[in-house]
């Protein structure tokens, strides 16, 4: 018992706090300097395959996902108990300190940091009245007694103070919450078709373990246009300098509103966000087979592999006869050859084209399993080519067509813009903002507020006038104006040029009525 | 046009820091053996150097700021649109706030350091960091990109005072343990004012801070639908918050107050760096190492 109790004090401590705060920044920086999963899953297999040596230990210590990991938790979830260890008793001592009164003027306020002395020619209750109205009038409260006055003033600190901790909890319970209950899930459309929210349509999902999939906002999503430009000055040519689609949506109630959705302006229904995230180039073409039917017809999306979008896709007519015919290469929309091969130099699409090889090989049978759509499985597929053995490879730009050895025609029949929606889905994010509003306030009270303490006593001192003593400390470091305050009130109280002792200098040091040293 | 102005005028406040700089030096070697009181030739000296030093900075703040307001004009835009501009926005208001306390407060002690840092830092905006005008790319057209901005520059700007002061601190607090401060430590505040100061500054930057990452969040959720994707630049801030909120902690412990919080000041303000300029260049090359 002794022991755990021990444990508890220790935990709660001012200095365990601090502690804990270090370690949570250093437990942070891994995961700015290695690849995370949940953020960037590419790059932390093209990191795994560079260090094989380094990747097993380092996925076994959870350094792939350092903020999902126990180690991260731990620190975390230290820190919270160990502040509602310190904040919660605080918020008890916090209550009661509201209700009583400011304390009794000390014996001695000579001994007290910063005290005055002088003498008044006042009667004694006129003299602490008006130091008690002086007192009032800055906003002190007051207590008086037969020959003193108390004042204390500043105790929105410690609210702040308990405000700023437990905002901080809110914000983090916030956090918690958003995790279990959001989801954000990735769809690309070609201009002119539409998107409906439901789960087959992703491309991409993600969800907390509280998300059901009951919670999607029915709305639907035409994509009617998207609209980019890039610069084209000499200064960063090719840079993006604006996006915008064209969407019409509808929601539960079937109206048809039109909006123009841009980078920093989503679309929102409801509670969900749609973001647009990307874009690229969806060639539009036509497959027909050596008897002359369409195999396939419509735009294809192809996935941008540089800067300048040269994209790589693959066409397939799986409908195609005698054999199945696939079509894979790149797609540059602005296109030049020169010895470092086709490639494309521009991102806008100033001349465009595709390059092109042919794959052929027997129908495939429905497996029903999914294949990509972005990528070709070349299993029981060969390469066409020519009657002497050369492989098919072609250039073709809009408004072309090729006719392939086999009889069958890939016709270019022209391109679009397809772009990447994100839908989104935030539940806890007004908690998240809300409580750190809250925690700015809060924090910014217990920063600035100042507490301070002052007393004021009359007595005889011999002869006709009073003597009059006041003096004051104050319970924050960095306060100033004390002396100011502790001369004002021995003046207010009739004593004009009251002698001072102390400073301001000496605030900082060990308070002697107050023990807020390592606190609760 | 404009924009070879504008350029002109940081590169010309950058040599100007220096001779500021230069000007602060002679100043603190003056001070050597220069005992203020015992000698007041010596410290007539002393302070000349030092009045030139804050003359020098005057001007080269006017040349800063004609820098970076040309930069927004030349650009037609608010010039916080990329680490050049970031940079010298920042340092122009590090220049701002310290001519003020040298006018209120006569801290011309503070010269040394800061001209240093202004030459430096606008030393390496002009050379290292500088990029053609150029408009925002569209995740940047944004109000709470700018509050953003405004909100990072200013705690930017005071956390560096705050850490300069820090620094003084420990320099100073040594020197008094050790029998006194002698040459120019000897014209620097007391440690406990330095201390005080720091704080001070700190304090106004904290909240600053706060709702700068707020304000960051809520701008990259209109951005990308999504506050906060523990990106190395958001880390960092996170990391640069943690360290500050130690250093407030470090404040009211017995054992951590004074000296062990001025280090963590200091490493605040080495994060706060990292996460501004070191992100930017390290960070990138893991970028371009995954695009292979
Ligand atoms: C969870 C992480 C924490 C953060 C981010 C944090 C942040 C802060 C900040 C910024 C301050 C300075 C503002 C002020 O003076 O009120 C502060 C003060 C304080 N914190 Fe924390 N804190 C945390 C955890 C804790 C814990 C675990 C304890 C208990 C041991 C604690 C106890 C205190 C106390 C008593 C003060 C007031 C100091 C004073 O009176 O000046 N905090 N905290």
């Amino acid at each position: 018992m002794g022991t755990l109790r021990w444990l508890w004090t220790q935990l709660t401590s001012m200095r365990t706090a601090l502690v804990l705060l270090l370690i949570l920044a250093l437990v942070a920086i891994p995961g700015s300097i290695l690849p995370q999963r949940p953020v960037t899953p590419i790059r932390v297999s093209d990191w795994k395959r560079a260090n094989p040596a380094l990747a097993d230990v380092y996925e076994a210590v959870g350094l792939f996902d350092v903020y999902g990991s126990p180690w991260f938790a731990a620190v975390y979830l230290l820190l919270l108990v160990s502040l509602a260890g310190c904040i919660v008793p605080r918020i008890a001592v916090y209550a009661r300190a509201i209700r009583t009164p400011p304390p009794r003027t000390p014996r001695r306020l000579d001994r007290l940091p910063v005290s005055a002395t002088g003498t008044t020619t006042m009667d004694a209750d006129a003299a602490l009245a008006a130091g008690e109205a002086y007192l009032r009038g800055k906003r002190f409260r007051t207590v008086r007694t037969a020959d003193s006055v108390a004042g204390e003033r500043g105790r929105l600190r410690e609210f702040g103070n308990i405000v700023f901790h437990l905002a901080f909890v809110l914000a983090l319970a916030g956090v918690a919450w958003n995790q279990l209950a959001s989801y954000t899930g990735d769809v690309i459309v070609v201009e002119g078709q539409a998107f409906s929210n439901n789960l087959t349509q992703y491309d991409d999902f993600r969800a907390g373990a509280a998300f059901k999939p009951s919670a999607l906002e029915p709305v639907t999503v035409w994509v009617d246009g998207f609209t980019a430009k890039f610069e084209t000055g000499e200064v960063q040519r090719g840079a993006a300098r604006a996006f915008s689609a064209d969407v019409r949506w509808a929601g539960t109630d079937g109206d048809v509103h039109a909006q123009t959705v841009e980078v920093n302006q989503p679309l929102r229904v409801g509670r969900t966000q749609i973001h647009l995230t990307g874009h690229g180039y969806a060639p539009v073409v036509t497959v027909t087979d050596p008897s002359g039917h369409v195999a396939f017809s419509g735009p294809v999306v192809f996935l941008p592999q540089d800067g300048n979008f040269t994209s790589m896709g693959v066409v397939k007519a799986p409908d195609a006869r005698p054999n199945f015919l696939a079509f894979e290469g790149f797609f540059l929309p602005t296109t030049i050859v020169d010895d470092q091969g086709p490639r494309s130099v521009f991102p806008d699409a100033l001349a465009p084209s595709m390059f092109v090889n042919v794959w052929t090989g027997p129908p495939r049978e429905e497996t029903g399993r999914p294949e990509s759509v972005y990528s070709l499985s070349k299993e029981g597929l060969e390469q066409m080519t020519t009657a002497d053995g050369v492989p098919v490879t072609f250039k073709i730009e809009p408004g072309e067509y090729v006719e392939l050895p086999d009889g069958s025609t890939l016709s270019f029949d022209d391109w679009r813009r397809w772009t990447k929606l994100q839908i989104s889905e935030d539940p806890g994010q007004w908690l998240i903002i809300a409580a750190v509003g809250l925690a700015v306030a809060g924090m910014t009270l217990s920063l600035y507020v100042r507490p301070r303490r002052i007393w004021l006593r009359v007595r005889p001192g011999g002869g006709d006038a009073l003597l009059v003593e006041t003096g004051g400390l104050d319970r924050a470091e960095s306060s100033t104006g004390l002396g100011e305050d502790v001369t004002a009130l021995a003046a207010s109280a009739g004593a004009v040029d009251a002698a001072v002792r102390g400073t301001d200098e000496t605030r900082g040091g060990q308070l002697p009525l107050d023990n807020r040293e390592d606190a609760p | 046009m404009i924009a070879t102005y504008s350029s002109l005028a940081m590169v010309s406040s950058a040599v100007i820091y220096l001779l500021a700089m230069t000007a602060h030096a002679l100043e603190w070697a003056s001070a050597r053996g220069a005992d203020a009181k015992a000698s007041p030739a010596g410290g007539g000296r002393v302070e000349r150097f030092g009045r030139i030093g804050v003359a020098l900075t005057a001007v080269g703040l006017l040349s800063h700021i004609a820098g970076v307001v040309l930069r927004g004009v030349a650009a037609n835009r608010l010039p916080w649109g990329n680490m050049y501009e970031f940079v010298t926005s920042s340092l122009a208001l590090v220049a701002v706030a310290y001519l003020v306390l040298v006018w209120r407060r006569g801290w011309v002690w503070l010269g040394l350091p800061v001209t240093l840092l202004l030459s430096v830092g606008q030393g390496l905006a002009v050379t290292v960091f500088y990029v053609a005008v150029a408009p925002l790319v569209p995740a940047l057209h944004s109000v709470w990109f700018i509050i953003h901005i405004v909100a990072a520059v200013t705690s930017g700007a005071a956390f560096n005072l705050a850490g300069i002061a820090a620094l003084f601190y420990l320099i100073r607090r040594r020197a008094e343990a050790s029998g006194g401060a002698r040459g120019y430590l000897a014209r620097l505040p007391q440690a406990s004012a330095l201390d005080d100061f720091s704080f001070r500054v700190n304090r106004f930057a904290f909240p600053l801070w706060t709702f700068t990452i707020l304000a960051g969040a809520v701008w990259a959720d209109y951005a990308w639908g999504r506050f906060w994707g523990w990106d190395p630049k958001e880390t960092w801030s996170l990391v640069t918050w943690v360290v500050y909120a130690a250093y407030l902690h470090a404040r009211v412990t017995a054992g951590w107050k004074g000296v062990r919080a001025a280090w963590l000041c200091l490493i605040g303000v080495a994060s706060f760096w990292f996460n501004f300029v070191g992100v930017n260049l390290l960070f990138s090359g893991f970028h371009s190492y995954a695009g292979i």
